[in-house]
């Protein structure tokens, strides 16, 4: 049982008028992990994460975080022990980008050029390159501010990150990215990360846990992601976690037992012109470049998704779905073509870990 | 008519006028003079009231509704009410025209404090910031531009209505004005409001100085590197402001 860092116990919040924002909510969250709340619009999500670090006050019940309840410490210092990242970046507009990253551990009396300091390493880790230190937030996109936002809340190497919505501000390709970022840091520094989001899929990705919520902060479910896909606890989950949690709970099996067959492959379209079969052409490190027709002859044809060795069922079936050939192109680490996987032995595959499943329960 | 035009040429251009007890110099000295005592009296009062109103929300019906009557006062029964029942001096004037100019003073720094982005206070305010780190490390930097828009406001409004304190009899370039009235002497009085106009604008000037100097250099920037106001004569944009968008 992994030990508890932040601990909700009977925790109610009562904006004026109408009904709790949050009622009676008891939950105890792991130490360096990263836990996940998911809910519609207006459940609460939001008000349970400022409650930690007392940007909103709890009507009544108590939060304790590392044991201690949080409303004995003074607000503005128990917030320096934690990282803040909202929706929009919240940067100051007029400090440039490094002094917006040096904040806290300017308001903990660390240096000026100590915390400069600080923060150029930090520009790294978050991936961003150092040129853009000088600059002030409204040069930058909305991807970049996000991760100065991520910067900012590591700057004083706090052992909690709060996080709301962080990354729903930008483009679907962006977030994937930061979403990717975000689990590669997560590795190195093993924080209690908070993460709010209304998006089960990006709860799924990120969470080692996932906490749903109804309507009024009331916890619907609190468990492994795998498990709410897999086994929602009532209506209200099932609903919410959606029509494609079948296929999403697919993320959570290995691909390993696949058969990878071999494929024939051309270096250039051309050079498939009167074949019988479908190639991939590759290019001179044998990387995929795309397909070949029989029926064409020349010509291209934009492939599917790749599917990597070591990547899960769901990526398998859609590397099959995707391909114009019915079959899935593989590749190894580096990107190098190894073979390709068919959909009906993919959904073969599927089938057998279900009944693997069933049997064991 | 072009009579009356070279002849205040010719009253501002007598050196004559210009020095000695009563000369220009005096009196332009006088109207600094009592133009700064009230902006510093008023902004005694005006700005820690507009920061506290701004920064907490608190009492800002309050403040419109009694800022809004203030300034429906008329300026020249204020000034005679204040000196018939203070007695004659300097002071009773002064403090009537601090009545005047709290108002826009006090709508100015309130203004600009509330026009900061509430999301970047409260992220300010979530990293652990105190309420008054807060108040002057974001939200007065980034509502100075607003607020600079006030001051400026008020403080033309100082030096217009400073003359009228020559009414009590007081100095300042006023004098020019009512003496010329009783004298019949018009191009003393079309002098002294050229004066007037001029000081105005010259101190506008320096304030607009003062503004750039003062507003933070990020506020001046527009997004991609641009500076925002067109003729902006601060220099360079910052190293790397201008070079490549893409992230690395
Ligand atoms: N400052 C406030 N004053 C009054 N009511 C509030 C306040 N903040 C939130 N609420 C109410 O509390 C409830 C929960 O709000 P909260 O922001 O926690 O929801 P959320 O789950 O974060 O929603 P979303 O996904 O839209 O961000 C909502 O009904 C909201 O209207
Ligand atoms: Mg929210």
């Amino acid at each position: 049982m992994a030990e508890a860092m932040i601990e909700f116990q009977s925790v109610t919040k009562q904006y004026q008028g109408g009904q709790p924002a949050v009622d009676g909510l008891s939950m105890s969250i792991d130490k360096g992990s990263i836990t996940v709340f998911v809910g519609p619009s207006g459940c609460g999500k939001t008000t349970s994460l400022r409650m930690i670090n007392r940007m909103v006050e709890p009507t009544s019940g108590t939060i304790t975080v590392a044991g201690k309840d949080v409303s004995n410490e003074p607000a503005a210092q128990l917030r320096r022990s934690m990282g803040y990242v909202m929706q929009s970046s919240g940067l100051m507009p007029h400090r440039s980008v490094l002094d917006n990253i040096a904040t806290v551990p300017r308001l903990n009396g660390v240096s000026r050029a100590a915390a400069r300091k600080r923060a150029e390493e930090l520009l790294d880790v978050v991936g961003l390159a150092s040129t853009l230190g000088k600059r002030y937030p409204s040069q930058l996109s909305g991807g970049q501010q996000q991760r100065v936002g991520v910067a900012r809340a590591l700057a004083a190497d706090p052992p909690v990150l709060l996080m709301d919505e962080p990354f729903s501000a930008v483009d679907p390709v962006v977030r994937d990215e930061l979403q990717q970022e975000l689990l590669r840091l997560q590795r190195e520094l093993a924080k209690t990360i908070v993460f709010v989001t209304h998006d089960i899929d990006e709860a799924t990705v990120l969470g080692d846990k996932v906490a749903v919520f109804a309507v009024g902060g009331k916890l619907a479910q609190y468990a492994a992601p795998e498990e709410i896909l897999r086994a929602p606890a009532n209506d209200f989950v099932a609903s919410f976690v959606g029509r494609d949690r079948g296929f999403r709970h697919l993320s959570f099996n290995a691909a390993d037992a696949v058969r990878i067959h071999p494929v024939k492959t051309v270096e250039a379209p051309e050079l498939a012109a009167g074949n019988s079969e479908w190639a991939v052409v590759v290019d001179a490190g044998s990387r995929p470049l795309g397909w070949a027709s029989p029926r064409d002859g020349a010509g291209l044809i934009p492939g599917g998704s790749l599917f990597r060795r070591g990547d899960s069922l769901r990526r398998a079936l859609d590397a099959a779905l995707s391909s114009p050939a019915g079959m899935g192109v593989v590749v190894d680490e580096h990107g190098r073509l190894v073979g390709v996987l068919k959909a009906d032995e993919v959904l073969a595959l599927i089938e057998e870990t279900r009944h693997k499943r069933e049997d064991a329960t | 008519m072009s009579d009356i035009f070279t002849d205040t040429f010719a009253w501002l251009t007598d050196p004559d006028h210009w020095s000695g007890s009563g000369g220009i110099a005096t009196r332009l000295l006088e109207h600094l003079e009592y133009s700064g005592l009230v902006l510093l009296i008023a902004a005694a009062i005006a700005v820690p009231v507009g920061l506290f109103i701004g920064h907490t929300g608190h009492g800002r019906v309050a403040a419109v509704a009694f800022a809004g009557a203030l300034r429906a006062l008329p300026t020249l029964g204020l000034l005679v009410l204040f000196a018939l029942l203070a007695g004659s001096g300097l002071m009773p004037p002064v403090w009537a025209l601090v009545i005047l100019t709290v108002p826009p003073l006090l709508a100015g720094t309130y203004a600009g404090i509330s026009s900061v982005d509430p999301t970047v206070v409260d992220a300010a305010r979530a990293m652990g910031m105190t309420e008054l780190q807060v108040l002057f490390r974001v939200e007065l930097p980034n509502g100075l531009q607003v607020m600079f828009g006030g001051i400026r406001t008020a403080v033309l409004q100082v030096i217009a209505t400073v003359s009228v304190v020559a009414y009590l009899p007081l100095g300042g370039l006023g004098r020019y004005l009512f003496d010329g009235l009783v004298l019949q002497d018009f191009p003393r009085m079309l002098g002294g409001s050229l004066l007037i106009a001029a000081l105005a604008i010259a101190v506008d000037l320096v304030l607009a100085v003062a503004e750039r100097i003062f507003l933070p250099h990020g506020l001046s920037i527009d997004s991609r590197g641009g500076h925002k106001a067109a003729g902006d004569l601060a220099a360079a944009a910052p190293a790397g402001a201008a070079v490549q968008g893409g992230t690395a």
